[in-house]
């Protein structure tokens, strides 16, 4: 069965074209602007979203994502909530929605049902961040039974024998974060020649699955240096960073779709 | 009893403590542990490496600590005799030392030149940062802005002794905080830095190399108690945050049938308020820090606030072992709240002349409420596994606020 992630990669691809996945926090900064920002933010032209369930000990993300989990958990997000938002959002658009989380509000919710309520939803697929192959026995069945993947990355500091390992058994695409450090604006810059290595090994040891590029990608400028080595590019912070500015002001969700459209001219 | 049973056979090859434990850590941190595991083993199997552990546990920490039984207590308490493993005389004032010497050895093998750890009640901190100092590492320790309030002099400690504090004001700002904190700042620095985690809780393999660097307490409490009395202990006595004091005491004993164990959760306010620490007693299983366990949490899977007059017991998780010893039943978990645990403190220093960190204070708490309980013909081994110089200042404050204890 051909997935909404797989012909979103298929049909990009034919067209020569490159992916725009966007992360938001789900619920940030509350449901009802949450789901507004999302719809524009799929309408301008975000070809996969990958939606954050916020989690009170978010230990990968820098501090632009956290403030983002800590509002949408004051606004009073929980699990379910996220799915009901993904099952709203899904009535008005066909664009892939990636749950990215870490591992214990999934494990909390009882990842049979997860998996199922997801799917029903119309989600396309997991992140988990804190997830390791090694650990990921216990959801692989529930999220199999349902013909979903789970995304599996791949950092600067993973050798190439264990890329092997990532890429076998992965679904959906193959996420590589471009440098060591949590997400969102860190102490270094990108290094687009050591992300060119770095995606090159990744091939040579997966060949199958689209790659998508993610961490410290900021700018048109950053998207255009670095799309024509991937099959996609994932913005987080940067989004996040419009979104905590403008938290509760009108122009929020036409803020949101302006930098996408911005960063889509990039690919 | 079999290894199986006690459970003196684990972790497996992938860290596993039955279904706890593992490595829940984004990948990008992945290889750093696959690495430090083989580094472990490798250095674990090095008779030159153990010799030089065992030589700076006996002439820089000052090893073994002594076997002290308290005879005014036990007199006082009525019942077992009450035997008080003394950690507090170890160097820098608490058993975290034990596990320091023995990490900052490791990271000097493995080439690493930089420290990096999250302390709650600074004890770790101040561990870690006098064993930099000692080799000559950089070293920054991350801290919740309240744990930096209340255990002022172990920030001053740390500062005198070269590391650079950095106060963690993120989300509760105590110890889960400054763990969150350390891990971020490992993420970033993982080629060259050396995360030195205190207690036995984290990814595989941190719950097992702090056992093993600690287990040096269950294994000299035995020696001591068979030479003191002949017999082992009927009960061993430990607190319980993360744990690393109290496996480092279990563990040697856990195939002795005979010998009982008791874990001391910190019950705060009270075990059926919200404000407590005791993650075994009410928490449920999750995942925090890299590994699966008890845990407190909401209905949501959102970590719950721990509570606790004790910084270094104010933690939500608890080291993965611990969750397996309780399932097995071959430990039981209790909690004292802080009234309780202050009348403790209270109490050793007017009739032994010690004064106890406040975490130790919880064990000695449950271990005086078991002698009662128990004839004079047998023993229990409480390990007080820091000094409470520390909390001088934030004690008296809470005392005041109860009332002084009768003694």
């Amino acid at each position: 069965m051909t997935t909404r992630l797989d012909t979103t990669f298929a049909t990009l691809k034919a067209a020569g074209h490159k992916a725009l996945v966007g992360y938001i926090t789900a619920g940030d900064p509350d449901f009802d602007t949450s789901l507004t920002l999302l719809r524009a933010a799929c309408d301008a032209g975000l070809d996969v979203l990958e939606l954050g369930i916020p989690f009170s000990d978010p230990t990968s993300d820098g501090p632009v994502i956290q403030a983002a989990a800590l509002r949408a958990l004051k606004s009073g997000m929980t699990v379910a909530r996220v799915l009901k938002l993904v099952r709203e959002l899904r009535r008005h658009t066909e664009t892939p929605i990636i749950l990215f989380s870490y591992y214990n509000p999934l494990l909390s919710y009882g990842l049979d049902r997860l998996a199922k309520d997801a799917a029903s939803a119309g989600a396309d697929g997991f992140l988990v961040v804190d997830l390791p192959p090694e650990e990921a026995e216990e959801f692989a069945p529930a999220l199999a039974a349902v013909n979903m993947p789970l995304i599996r990355l791949i950092a600067p500091t993973t050798p190439p024998g264990r890329m092997r390992l990532i890429a076998q058994g992965a679904g959906g695409f193959l996420y590589v974060i471009t440098r060591t450090g949590v997400t969102g604006a860190g102490a270094h810059a990108l290094d687009p020649a050591a992300i060119r290595g770095e995606v090159e090994s990744v091939r040579r040891a997966s060949g199958r699955l689209p790659i998508c590029l993610g961490f410290g990608i900021r700018t048109a400028d950053d998207v255009r240096a670095l799309a024509p080595m991937a099959d996609g590019l994932v913005v987080g912070s940067a989004l996040m960073k419009i979104v905590e500015e403008h938290a509760g002001k009108p122009d929020l969700p036409q803020k949101v779709a302006s930098f996408i459209r911005e960063l889509k001219q990039g690919l | 009893m079999t290894p199986a049973s006690s459970g003196k056979s684990y972790p497996d090859d992938r860290g596993h403590f039955g279904p706890y434990g593992g490595r829940y850590v984004g990948e990008t941190l992945m290889p750093a542990l696959i690495e430090l595991d083989q580094a472990r083993r490798e250095a674990m199997a090095d008779p030159a490496f153990l010799a030089e552990f065992r030589a700076l546990l006996k002439n820089y920490v000052g090893r073994p600590t002594p076997l002290d039984f308290a005879a005014r207590l036990t007199a006082d308490t009525g019942g077992a005799r009450l035997y008080l493993k003394r950690e507090d005389l170890a160097h820098s004032g608490a058993h975290k030392i034990n596990n320091t010497v023995g990490q900052g050895l490791l990271a000097r093998r493995m080439g690493k030149t930089r420290l990096i750890a999250e302390t709650g009640a600074g004890q770790h901190g101040v561990a870690t940062a006098t064993v930099a100092a000692r080799f000559g590492m950089a070293c920054k320790i991350y801290m919740g802005a309240e744990d930096i309030q209340r255990q002022a002099p172990n920030v001053l400690r740390m500062r005198l002794l070269g590391a650079e504090v950095v106060s963690v004001t993120a989300g509760t700002a105590t110890l889960k905080d400054a763990m969150n904190e350390a891990m971020r700042a490992w993420i970033g620095e993982v080629q060259d830095t050396f995360y030195v985690i205190g207690t036995v809780a984290g990814p595989h393999p941190y719950p097992v190399l702090v056992r093993d660097f600690q287990r040096i307490i269950g294994d000299e409490t035995r020696a001591q108690i068979l030479e003191q009395t002949g017999q082992l202990p009927d009960l061993l006595v430990a607190c319980v945050g993360g744990g690393s004091n109290a496996m480092g005491l279990f563990y040697p004993f856990l195939d002795e049938a005979s010998v009982a164990m008791l874990g001391v959760e910190a019950a705060g306010d009270g075990i059926d308020t919200p404000r407590h620490a005791a993650t075994l007693c009410k928490g449920r299983v999750g995942v925090l820090h890299g590994a699966k366990s008890y845990l407190l949490q909401d209905a949501d899977g959102q970590v719950s606030e721990a509570h606790s007059v004790s910084a270094g017991l104010d933690y939500p998780g608890v080291g993965p072992e611990h969750s397996l010893l309780k399932d097995l039943g071959r430990v039981r978990y209790t909690a004292i709240d802080d009234r309780t645990a202050l009348a403790a403190f209270q109490k050793l220093a007017r009739l032994e002349g010690i004064i106890p960190a406040l975490e130790s204070s919880h064990a000695l708490a449950a271990a005086l409420v078991e002698a009662r309980q128990r004839p004079p013909g047998q023993s229990i081994c409480v390990c007080l596994s820091g000094r409470g110089d520390k909390d001088l200042d934030h004690a008296m404050r809470a005392i005041a606020r109860f009332g002084e204890a009768r003694s």
